[in-house]
């Protein structure tokens, strides 16, 4: 009897926690309903929700995204919002999990969400992208820059794709005669890494540089580069070529520096934010070549005031995740104005109206000037190189 | 015919009909609640998740709590159920428009194979004594995930092409499709898992389960757990009880894999959904709904899939809490003075209503 005692305890548990889940929403909905009943009297607001990893290893840019973001809806609010409705914004966290991230898209959905600007993080992104074309909601995405998150119509990028930034690489480095025998180190287990080796290699092989060596580690095993080192440094690689995350970058410069090898460093928008490793002798960076469309340092007059109130806001210098987050946002604003749009439309229909004039805005962001998009939700802005010289971003 | 008598019925047979009753009704609850509309997304989210990992800890309790032997390796079963199940499917899905039938296609692939693997795995090592199972299976799970990432298939007009290591030489006509590219794993999954299908799995994964334990092999296999020699003197084949309990064991967590991977439309394996951390994630699942107790493994699993999602009022504390909720539940569930207290408090319950009545 004892055993059926402490089962039905535990079924009640249960069954109290469903319940209790299930009003939570039920007053949320009601919550919501109020909201979008008080819309024709007394402004209702457009609801933007967001996410990205704010726990867990690659936290850094879903933090980067969250605050980047906010300080926009704070601007975008104080400026009269967007079509005179003010704007609300939500950030949930997926751990940069597939799964997770689809859970994040449900409680916002919960919450009233009408736009979503997300994931951050590509597999996340990828697994929303299905729920999003379910409810037919309008979807940005700061930084998920594998071609597989546009599958579906209703979703954009304002990231590069993967594939645009290996080529451009391989194209730089080809033009501008940085060498002729290449290395690449690359994580195999990242879907953004191994997406952009994969072109870079392609494009390098056309362009006719000599890819000398091809090394990968994965993220089990991303803390010596020693090996991948000696490898491209007998082979002979004068430039090596680094899609990958900071973090380990600068684990490689170091590494390289002890081993005295000095080729050319070359990476992508992966590498933005190496300046800021705690514990890492910037001076190693020096003569790193790196292929960003943000560099904080920029002479512009919008990249200097989002810089100064990130720094004040947050205390640290923004990176190239958070200046994508910000012009999203901008971009959802523009869009959301190019089709009139208003708060009380549905989700399905706010989808589909901003979508449709998606193809035809022109956004001026941080990240570049005039971007435009392609139907099929690609973004099309120049990339810029820039070269770390004196601890900071000087453009080429 | 004999008459059903939940009176004369033994014991275990009582247990069961009554886990099987719960799982029933708690579905009907669920449904009803969905068809009010008074259930949340994340909610309705989450019930396939809470399925699947339940399958998934039904398995490992088997081997855990009845097979006696740790297998921290749970998560790589379920990655090669996950990746089996969705090829499958991605294969099949011009052939077979019927979403029933690809999930069942999906399901007997994906479930075949990871007992397959488990066979494999168990052949040599459950031959050994002590905790070899747990060192190997661990090995397995991330091995699993590493060859996957460097996996490259794909299929065009003019059939497969398989790579490893280097996606880029394969070259593909335009109607070409990708099955797995490596690290992106398989995308575009089409999305069959529903809570009905997984209700549907947890019952034949318990009735699969019991019966399998309430058998002649099941008594086998607890007697090797607890004594070996004595049941190796009673001429049981010790090898052949073990690999059976271990095999079905894999077969259940890949059957779980499959639902997993027909949740979500695109599934890759990373450190985060079938690394290490998963299999002990499960291995805690079993631990805290207690060894040998299916019905436990199922109640704990799917709380603490919901846990961290109702936890996340707290924002970036959630983890935090998880983690204290985690230790007060084990303490409370299995803590020898708290099991005393809450012996104390049902006794006063059961006295104080034997007077109410009186």
């Amino acid at each position: 009897m004892k055993k059926f005692m402490s089962v039905l305890l535990a079924t009640a548990m249960v069954a109290t926690c469903l319940a209790g889940c299930g009003q939570k929403s039920e007053g949320a909905s009601q919550a919501a309903g109020t909201e979008a009943a008080g819309a024709s009297t007394d402004g209702a607001v457009f609801k933007i929700g967001s996410i990205g990893p704010t726990t867990g290893d690659a936290a850094i840019y879903g933090q980067a995204v969250m605050n980047a973001a906010q300080i926009a809806v704070d601007e975008i609010n104080a400026a009269g919002g967007i079509n005179g409705y003010q704007v609300a914004f939500k950030y949930e966290d997926d751990q940069a999990d597939a799964e997770k991230s689809v859970n994040a898209y449900n409680s916002l959905k919960d919450w009233g969400m009408q736009i979503l600007m997300g994931s951050v993080t590509t597999t996340a992104c990828i697994a929303v992208t299905d729920k999003t074309a379910e409810d037919g909601m309008f979807q940005l995405t700061p930084s998920a820059s594998s071609t597989d998150v546009i599958i579906n119509d209703n979703v954009f990028q304002a990231c590069f794709t993967d594939p645009n930034q290996g080529t451009a690489s391989a194209q730089y480095i080809a033009d501008n005669g940085l060498a002729t025998k290449v290395a690449v180190i690359y994580d195999s287990s990242s879907v953004y890494s191994s997406g952009i080796e994969a072109t870079f290699v392609e494009e390098a092989q056309a362009k006719g540089l000599e890819v000398v060596a091809e090394e990968s580690f994965t993220a089990d095993s991303k803390t010596d580069f020693s090996t991948q080192l000696q490898k491209a440094q007998s082979a002979g690689a004068e430039l090596v070529f680094l899609p990958i995350y900071y973090t380990e970058a600068s684990i490689i410069l170091t590494q390289a520096n002890g081993m005295g090898y000095a080729p050319t460093f070359f990476g992508v928008d992966g590498i933005d934010g190496i300046l800021g490793v705690e514990n890492f002798d910037t001076s190693l960076a020096e003569g790193v070549v790196l292929l960003t469309p943000f560099a904080a340092d920029a002479a512009d007059e919008a990249t200097q005031s989002f810089v100064a109130k990130y720094k004040e806001a947050y205390g640290e210098t923004p990176n190239q995740f958070a200046a994508d987050a910000y012009d999203a946002i901008y971009v959802i604003k523009a869009a959301a104005e190019k089709a009139g749009a208003t708060p009380d439309m549905s989700v399905s229909d706010l989808g589909a109206a901003l979508t449709a004039v998606m193809p035809e805005i022109s956004v001026d962001g941080l990240t570049g000037v005039g971007m435009t998009w392609k139907a099929t939700g690609e973004v099309s802005k120049a990339p810029k190189a820039v070269v770390i010289k004196d601890g900071a971003y000087v453009a080429m | 015919m004999k008459k059903l008598n939940l009176k004369s019925m033994k014991k275990q047979t009582r247990e069961q009909l009554f886990t099987y009753t719960v799982i029933i009704v708690v579905y009907i609850v669920v449904q009803l609640l969905i068809a009010a509309g008074s259930m949340s997304s994340l909610m309705q989210g989450l019930l396939v998740p809470m399925c699947t990992y339940s399958i998934v800890a039904i398995g490992l309790n088997l081997c855990v709590g009845y097979l006696g032997e740790l297998s921290i390796g749970h998560a790589g079963f379920m990655c090669v159920g996950a990746f089996t199940g969705a090829l499958c499917t991605k294969l099949l899905e011009g052939t077979i428009t019927n979403k029933v039938l690809l999930l069942i296609c999906a399901l007997l692939v994906g479930t075949v194979v990871a007992a397959l693997f488990g066979f494999l795995i168990g052949i040599p090592v459950l031959r050994l004594k002590g905790d070899y199972l747990a060192i190997v299976t661990l090995a397995f799970g991330e091995i699993i995930k590493n060859i996957i990432n460097v996996l490259y298939i794909a299929k065009d007009t003019d059939g497969f092409h398989f790579a490893i290591t280097n996606g880029n030489a394969i070259k593909l006509s335009d109607e070409g499709m990708w099955l797995i590219n490596g690290a992106k794993g398989i995308s575009r999954i089409p999305h069959l898992s529903s809570f009905t299908a997984g209700i549907i799995l947890i019952l034949v994964s318990l009735f699969v389960v019991y019966n399998l334990v309430n058998s002649r092999s099941g008594r086998a296999i607890m007697a090797i757990r607890d004594n070996r020699i004595a049941a190796e003197s009673v001429g049981i084949n010790i090898t052949k009880f073990k690999l059976m309990a271990f095999t079905i064991s894999a077969a259940i967590a890949g059957a779980g894999g499959v639902l997993y991977a027909h949740n979500l439309s695109t599934v890759t394996a990373t450190p985060a959904n079938f690394g290490y951390n998963m299999s002990i994630m499960i291995l805690v699942f079993v631990v805290l709904g207690g060894m040998g107790n299916f019905r436990g493994s199922i109640i704990a699993a799917a709380l603490l899939t919901l846990l961290p999602e109702v936890l996340r009022e707290l924002k970036d504390y959630r983890m935090l809490i998880y983690a204290i909720v985690l230790i007060a539940m084990m303490l409370f569930n299995w803590a020898p003075k708290c099991i005393e207290w809450r012996q104390k408090i049902v006794t006063r319950l059961k006295k104080n209503t034997g007077k109410g009545a009186a």
